[in-house]
């Protein structure tokens, strides 16, 4: 039956992640803006209480860590990991995005694990910090188009190329790098491996500076003849040229409203301090039918929250459909599009409207207003959630539409 | 054709085959249930016109229940609204379609339509089981899927069928128990009811809360002067639900279609042609005192109303948008230019994809505002942001429906136009529906 709330048994979880946001990200949030690069320290203690999140009632938590696509059960309805997953994020990215980025263990390449490794390899990598390396100088969206190969040798494959804007790069224990087995089969042949930090042959280049989320490392990693083992592929080794890209794709239906969640977390950030700065000058927001008469920048407050309310449901649907083994592709992208393009425009227009207070640094929201423009770029920037959509709503393959 | 009008009028009526009433009675044949509800309700009738006037029309009336309060997050819809969902979507497909270009050219709704809508059965879930309909629950959530599939079929026809049943949702849920029992087993019989919402007036910046109809007390009842505007159903309705300010507060009125000193002329306007928009004038009209819905002392809630009624709206505008992608998408792969189909190019892949997203965002802000409302939960703010998005977006749609037909869209070729013409209403009335 159509029920669009918050399930009530995350409501504590949720509660939690906003404690969190507001104790601990919100005080250190313009230090480590300004002191790109410098750790965190503060979040070590914060990982212990993330593990207890994670492992505590019902084994689910607010990072991106455990999720996982459930297989189908005859139990009807379920509302599991990949939805307290986004409603956590959401709240942890109210308080910071860069710091929620680069929160110990909940890293993307974690959830990559989670979504294809096998139980030995949970085993083995479970409790590890990973991020994801997958763009390369010269290939960003274009997935496919990755250089970087993993050559079998016995029991292990010798990995060699460079990889970019590796979030949490240099903090992270382990990297899951992209590679392909053989260049000539294309796309079907790109497979993901375990890079533990310190194999032989790995090495950390240099960080970005950035526009926003300074507060989470990303780095250039390179690799010359690095040896893993065999047994650190995720997922089947096999090339199935028929499946083609679908294994290493597959991550994405669960990473991508997770990122959706953290736009959705940040747009409310900014939706919440400009209200209670206009509030503060006599303003109020009564929810008019009628907007013949309201101030332009009420009216456009409320149409920012209807864009952000629109996408925090979106993210929501794809979250309950990956929770209940529904596929999930095309909802995932909607998600992230919309909030993606929503959190940039609210957090940018937030400034705008409130002029030279929103512009200095006194307030966070120039920070969000950078931080936002980073999620409606990764895991897929906005025109990729485009083409992945109209390729599913007309049919499409990726050498129709281009 | 695939379903006739027969076979879809029995879809609805397996529903209340299933019902408490047709257990208890041992009916099962359509035929035999509407005999029996025109009898019935014939004796309820008369008995509410034998009873004496003067008792003031205060006691609260049949209320549905609201559902409970649910846990889970769920977008699974229920086999019932599953299953009248199939129903009409297959009219709409069936039956509306081909009726729309024509009803729109001609400013008519055809009474064949109106006669098949009424043996769809919809009114007859508007009224609740112990007053001789088929409703068990209060549900806000299906009346909105029904809106949505009906104005796939077409916008304008979709209001025309909807308007009477939204006069019937409003007395459900905010009527009296007199006023029930008189006016609703009209809802009940063989023949159509013709009835309509009027609280839109055509001053410019109208806001709901602040009407330039008044309603002035008397000894009997009440006299009502102003203009309502956009109202459908070219004159036709027996039956108004006028919004008047009484002693400067926002209030409703039963208005028999037939009383003195009321003037309907007709005003066609950009769209919703096939319903007959026009102008209802109220010079000096008296009422007697059983017309202000609800009586003086109850749960009336203004706010509420004009929150139902912008959803209602707003769930007529996810079908037609639904139906402008689900009309472009063939049109687009079809569509050759360059060498390639259209929808080949990002500048038109593109515009499709948004259209796919905000129409999901839509219908998703609908159900979330609509299912709280079903849940005797708060939703005025929620009712308020959908119908703002879906205002935003509705505009959107209908305009890059013709533009991605380019010239074709502009042409009655196509139906489009239509389209873009009737989504306009969105954010040019307030009220006219009521989930």
């Amino acid at each position: 039956m159509l029920n669009l709330e918050t399930p009530k048994k995350f409501r504590p979880l949720v509660n939690q992640a906003r404690q969190v946001a507001q104790s601990v990200f919100r005080p250190i949030s313009r230090k480590y803006d300004r002191e790109e690069h410098a750790y965190p320290v503060e979040l070590d203690m914060l990982a212990a209480i993330m593990d207890g999140m994670n492992d505590g009632t019902m084994g689910e938590g607010a990072g991106a860590g455990k999720l996982k696509a459930e297989k189908k059960n005859d139990e009807g309805i379920v509302n599991s990991t990949n939805m307290s997953t986004v409603l956590g994020l959401q709240e942890l990215c109210w308080g910071d995005v860069g710091l929620s980025l680069t929160l110990p263990r909940q890293g993307l390449g974690n959830a990559a694990i989670a979504a294809v490794a096998n139980e030995e390899q949970l085993k083995r990598f479970g409790k590890k910090w990973a991020a994801m390396a997958i763009t390369e100088p010269d290939c960003g969206s274009d997935s496919a188009a990755i250089r970087t190969t993993a050559i079998k040798d016995g029991d292990e494959y010798v990995i060699n190329g460079e990889k970019i804007f590796v979030t949490s790069g240099q903090r992270a224990d382990a990297v899951v790098v992209w590679a392909s087995l053989d260049r000539s089969l294309g796309r079907a042949a790109i497979k993901s491996f375990v890079v533990e930090k310190g194999t032989p042959g790995m090495e950390l280049g240099r960080l970005e500076k950035k526009l926003g989320i300074k507060a989470s490392d990303t780095a250039t990693i390179s690799f010359n003849d690095c040896r893993v083992p065999a047994e650190n592929l995720l997922g089947s080794p096999e090339i199935n040229v028929e499946q083609g890209f679908a294994g290493v794709m597959q991550t994405f239906d669960n990473t991508r409203p997770v990122v959706a969640a953290m736009a959705v977390g940040v747009a409310k950030a900014a939706l919440d301090r400009t209200h209670e700065l206009l509030e503060k000058q006599g303003m109020h927001f009564r929810y008019p039918t009628n907007m013949a008469r309201t101030s332009e920048i009420e009216a456009r407050l409320y149409r920012y929250e209807a864009d952000w309310e629109a996408a925090r449901l979106l993210t929501l649907r794809a979250a309950w459909m990956a929770d209940n083994g529904m596929p999930n592709s095309k909802e995932a992208s909607m998600a992230k599009a919309k909030a993606g393009r929503t959190a940039n425009a609210i957090t940018l227009g937030c400034v705008e409207l409130l002029g030279a207070m929103g512009y200095c640094e006194d307030e966070l929201l120039e920070k969000w207003a950078r931080d936002s423009k980073i999620l409606d770029i990764f895991e897929g920037t906005q025109q990729i959630q485009q083409l992945i959509i109209a390729r599913r709503i007309l049919g499409k393959t990726s050498a129709e539409l281009r | 054709m695939g379903n006739d009008i027969q076979g879809i009028g029995l879809g609805l009526a397996r529903r209340f085959a299933g019902s408490k009433l047709a257990e208890k009675s041992g009916l099962r044949r359509p035929a035999e249930r509407l005999a029996y509800l025109s009898t019935r309700t014939g004796f309820r009738l008369a008995g509410s016109l034998i009873k004496p006037k003067q008792k003031a029309p205060s006691d609260p009336g049949e209320r549905l229940p609201n559902s409970r309060e649910k846990s889970l997050f769920d977008l699974s819809l229920t086999e019932e609204q599953m299953m009248i969902r199939d129903t009409v979507q297959s009219f709409a497909a069936d039956v509306m379609r081909d009726l729309a270009h024509q009803a729109d050219e001609q400013h008519t709704t055809p009474d064949d339509f109106t006669r098949q809508i009424q043996d769809l059965g919809l009114s007859l879930f508007a009224v609740p089981e112990n007053l001789g309909g088929a409703a068990q629950a209060y549900a806000p959530t299906t009346s909105a899927l029904i809106a949505e599939d009906l104005a796939w079929g077409d916008f304008s026809l979709a209001l025309s069928a909807l308007a009477p049943v939204a006069v019937a949702n409003a007395i459900v849920r905010w009527g009296s128990r007199q006023q029930q029992e008189f006016w609703l087993p009209r809802w009940l019989g063989e023949a159509p009811v013709k009835a309509a919402i009027a609280v839109q007036e055509s001053s410019p910046l109208f806001r709901s809360h602040h009407l330039g109809t008044r309603a002035k007390a008397t000894r009997k009842g009440f006299i009502i002067s102003g203009t309502k505007t956009l109202v459908p159903l070219n004159g036709e309705a027996s039956l108004y639900l006028i919004a008047a300010s009484l002693n400067d507060k926002p209030k409703l009125f039963l208005v028999a279609g037939d009383s003195k000193g009321l003037h309907f002329e007709s005003r066609p306007a950009m769209g919703l042609k096939a319903c007959g928009t026009g102008t209802l004038t109220l010079d000096q009209v008296e009422v007697d005192s059983a017309a202000l819905l609800g009586g003086e002392h109850t749960d009336f809630d203004y706010q509420s109303f004009i929150d139902l009624g912008q959803l209602h709206w707003s769930a007529m505008a996810i079908g037609t948008c639904q139906a402008a992608l689900d009309y472009l998408i063939p049109y687009c792969n079809e569509r050759k230019a360059f060498g390639e189909p259209i929808s080949h190019r990002q500048s038109v892949a593109f515009i499709l994809a948004d259209m796919a997203t905000e129409i999901d965002a839509m219908r998703l802000m609908v159900w979330r505002a609509a299912a709280r409302a079903e849940q005797g939960m708060s939703f005025h703010r929620e009712a308020m942001l959908a119908h703002l998005l879906c205002s935003e977006k509705a505009m959107k749609i209908g305009t890059d429906a013709v533009q991605l037909l380019g010239g074709h869209g502009f042409t009655k070729e196509h139906p489009a136009e239509r389209w873009y013409r009737d989504l306009r209403i969105l954010s040019c009335i307030t009220s006219g529906l009521h989930l």
